[in-house]
């Protein structure tokens, strides 16, 4: 919306110089490839190549982990990361392919791991060279994250972990998977560890990556099976049975309620590929025929595309609101709308734009004649992927009730 | 020019804000409100007009009423975000008083400029003033206004007046010639008679104002400008009482919900409860982020203010109707009683709901401006 500029210390002027200086004159240039709509459907190695040279080169340039100590190969800055993200996405930068580790495991590596792996396995996260990706959910355990049954059998200093985790995105990609599991089958919540797994190393040697295919056609997401893989016990967080923990840094950063910025995408996608946001869907209206007329002067289209406007904005005003002390009544009651509110909008914004294009909307992928070559209804179907993952819109909407509005724990 | 971050939003106007609800929560409890304005059911208090006039003289006293005016003319001269903060708390109490009646009439004032300074002066002195700007159709349009000044008098009737019998002065838009002037009329000024309406809220009064050729000289000969400059204060305002108000609704009905068991739960148990709580939050903190952001862009980005203004309102009318109608239903039986305190903020909220435009109204102007008005 506006700058924040002004407001910045004196070392996020220095900063952000440094950020602009340096995208100026190394920003990259387009890709020889289609990318995806996000990281999370990363598919062709080729893909990936080109997004994890850019991430390497703005981690060289010191524009991810910003606010990390540089022990464990951050930039020791202080409010950096906010500045750096401005700038990339100012500069319509492409999007950082190690988005589960930046997000998700970084900050609950750095919580709960020992200094000595933090050490280790930070500054190749940061920097992109190993990827992450995340065994929280299995085929028995959605919203009720809790129940999972995958199993760590002690054998001396190792583990033996057997089990089956679903809906794993970039695992095909992954050196690394945090990996929420079971030490003890006799308690719910405090039988659960926690632990950081290489499987990459391991395919064929206990872990199997198979692809799932989701309802849109793409690939991307994984199941990802062990049968015996031993582990060793310094790759475990925190101590035994404080899982759940330990998973809640995972999961409160994940929604966006964490106190660790993370490195967010940047602006590129809105200019080589299709963006779900209000102003797409006005060119939509924009360039759509309704009784004779653009569908943009249909009065009641102009209010719902007016309605979406504003929650748009009001969610981008709310992570403004989030940081004025005067403000607010209740710490986390804005951050924890985040997930929900983008998924939900974004979603609005998909089922608008299918109204819009009307007859159309149906035409897919590799139709001359579809509207934004069929992004829409692609964009549309995998909105669901968003209020299903990372706890349910329903799941959010209980955590918002029971955390900041206080009302009874629902079953 | 760009918006601070903060909203413009500073230390002073969270002072302002904190000190407000205290003194609500000290001096003005719900259940004084209720005795107040509807201790006994009588169908003619519809019109009536209750309030606790030495109750706001101590706001008076304690600066608030001076708040937006500007300091030139002896008043605080805060940004509008401070303001809206302070009318969020007024909202909050649902506190029967001329304050956003009188703050409508200072944005309006203060966009006049120099000819408008002694109007202004008095307010900060303490006399309080409403706008009669609109029409019998609620056309929130002042060029559309009925009111006519011939020869140097005023004849014509202006409607839906806020807290009109609560007011010393009027704001009044009159048909000049081409052009709509603005007047500044004593509310006792010979030829001035107070119609009451009965209306639905009953922490507020409103009336129509008949105007029988009373003598007045303009205090601006060409005022659509200034109007059109002021009204994104008026809905953002307007806008901010209406999360306050929504801010207690949703409470009230927490409370309620943890409060009330069935089925061997408390009601906030049961995720057919939790859920639409959860949703009238959510909108509370999207209007509330609309209201600081169209505040902030009253004082920091003219060019932008009415859009956002826009936003503010459209976005707060359909969360008075959301937070109004949820909060009724979760109370149930008792939810829907005059006992029961909640139709207070009902009522106040469908009366904000519609004042100045409802959602639909705003949208349809904001679609003029984001994407060009339909030839």
């Amino acid at each position: 919306m506006t700058e924040s500029a002004h407001q910045d210390t004196p070392e996020q002027v220095e900063f952000r110089e440094h950020c602009r200086t340096w995208l100026a004159a190394n920003k990259p240039g387009e890709p020889g490839v289609r990318l995806p709509l996000s990281p999370l459907e990363i598919m062709t190695q080729e893909q990936l190549d080109y997004l994890q040279a850019w991430q390497k080169a703005a981690y060289d340039a010191g524009m991810i982990g910003c606010d990390y100590p540089v022990t464990v190969g951050g930039g020791s800055r202080s409010d950096c990361q906010r500045i750096a993200n401005e700038e990339m996405k100012g500069a319509r930068t492409p999007f950082l392919p190690n988005v589960i580790g930046l997000g998700m495991a970084a900050p609950t590596v750095f919580y709960h791991a020992q200094d000595e792996l933090k050490e280790r396995l930070l500054p190749r996260l940061f920097s992109g060279e190993d990827i992450w990706c995340q065994g929280f959910s299995e085929p028995g355990a959605g919203s009720d994250l809790a129940s999972v049954q995958t199993f760590a059998e002690r054998k001396g200093d190792k583990w033996l972990i057997n089990g089956h985790k679903v809906w794993t995105s970039l695992a095909h990609f992954a050196e690394w998977m945090i990996l929420l599991l079971r030490t003890d089958r006799s308690h719910k919540y405090d039988g659960l560890s926690y632990f950081v797994v290489p499987i990459r190393s391991a395919l064929g040697n206990g872990v199997t990556v198979r692809p799932l295919i989701k309802m849109t056609g793409e690939t991307g997401f994984n199941e990802v099976i062990f049968e015996d893989l031993e582990v060793d016990d310094s790759y475990r967080l925190d101590e035994l049975g404080k899982g759940w923990q330990v998973a809640m840094t995972t999961l409160l950063h994940e929604r966006g309620a964490g106190d660790l910025k993370t490195p967010s995408a940047g602006g590129m996608k809105s200019k080589t590929t299709h963006s779900t946001t209000t102003s797409s869907l006005i060119d939509l209206a924009r360039n759509t025929m309704r009784n004779g007329r653009p569908a943009l002067e249909d009065p009641l289209l102009r209010d719902q595309i007016m309605q979406l406007i504003i929650r748009e904005a009001g969610l981008g005003i709310n992570q403004r609101r989030a940081r004025v002390a005067g403000l607010q009544d209740h710490p986390s009651r804005l951050l924890l709308q985040n997930k929900l509110l983008a998924s939900e909008i974004a979603q609005d914004i998909g089922a608008l734009a299918l109204e819009i294009a009307g007859a159309s909307a149906s035409l897919y992928l590799g139709d001359s004649n579809a509207p934004a070559g069929g992004q829409w209804p692609l964009s549309y179907m995998n909105s669901y992927g968003m209020t299903i993952a990372a706890g349910t819109s329903e799941v959010q909407r209980n955590i918002l009730g029971e955390r900041v509005l206080g009302l009874a724990k629902s079953k | 020019m760009t918006q601070p971050d903060n909203f413009g939003f500073e230390e002073e106007a969270a002072l302002l804000k904190d000190s407000a609800r205290k003194f609500f929560a000290d001096n003005f409890t719900t259940d004084k409100l209720h005795t107040m304005v509807a201790a006994d059911f009588e169908p003619e208090r519809m019109s009536g007009c209750h309030w606790d006039a030495a109750l706001w003289q101590q706001l008076v006293e304690l600066g608030w009423a001076a708040v937006a005016v500007p300091e030139s003319a002896g008043g605080l001269g805060m940004p509008l975000s401070a303001v809206a903060g302070l009318v969020e708390e007024v909202g909050r109490a649902a506190f029967p008083c001329p304050l956003l009646a009188t703050l409508n009439a200072v944005y309006v004032l203060a966009a006049i400029g120099a000819d408008a300074e002694t109007a202004l002066t008095e307010i900060a002195e303490g006399r309080t003033a409403s706008l009669a700007t609109i029409n019998r159709d609620g056309a929130w349009d002042a060029a559309l206004t009925e009111v006519v000044c011939d020869a140097g008098t005023l004849s014509g009737t202006a409607w839906f007046v806020q807290d009109a019998r609560k007011v010393d002065r009027l704001l009044v838009a009159a048909r000049n010639g081409e052009r709509i002037a603005l007047y500044w009329v004593p509310i006792d000024a010979p030829g001035v008679t107070v119609q009451p309406d009965a209306i639905v809220d009953l922490t507020r009064d409103q009336a129509h104002i008949a105007f029988d050729s009373v003598a007045a000289e303009p205090v601006c000969a060409d005022g659509l400008p200034a109007l059109q400059q002021a009204m994104p204060a008026v809905w953002t305002l307007l806008a901010a009482d209406i999360t306050g108000a929504a801010e207690w609704q949703l409470q009230t009905t927490v409370d309620y919900a943890n409060a009330r068991q069935q089925f061997d739960h408390s009601l906030g148990f049961f995720q057919a409860v939790k859920h639409p709580l959860v949703d009238v939050m959510i909108h509370i903190d999207q209007s509330k982020s609309l209201v600081y952001n169209a505040a902030c862009a009253f004082d920091f980005e003219p060019d932008e203010a009415a859009r956002f203004a826009h936003m503010a309102k459209a976005s707060a009318s359909d969360l008075a109707a959301f937070a109004s109608g949820r909060a009724v239903q979760f109370h149930g039986g008792i939810g829907f009683t005059w006992e029961c305190f909640l139709h207070l903020y009902f009522k106040r909220q469908t009366h904000s709901q519609m004042l100045w435009g409802d959602g639909p109204w705003h949208r349809a102007r904001m679609a003029d401006i984001v994407l060009g008005k339909v030839a």
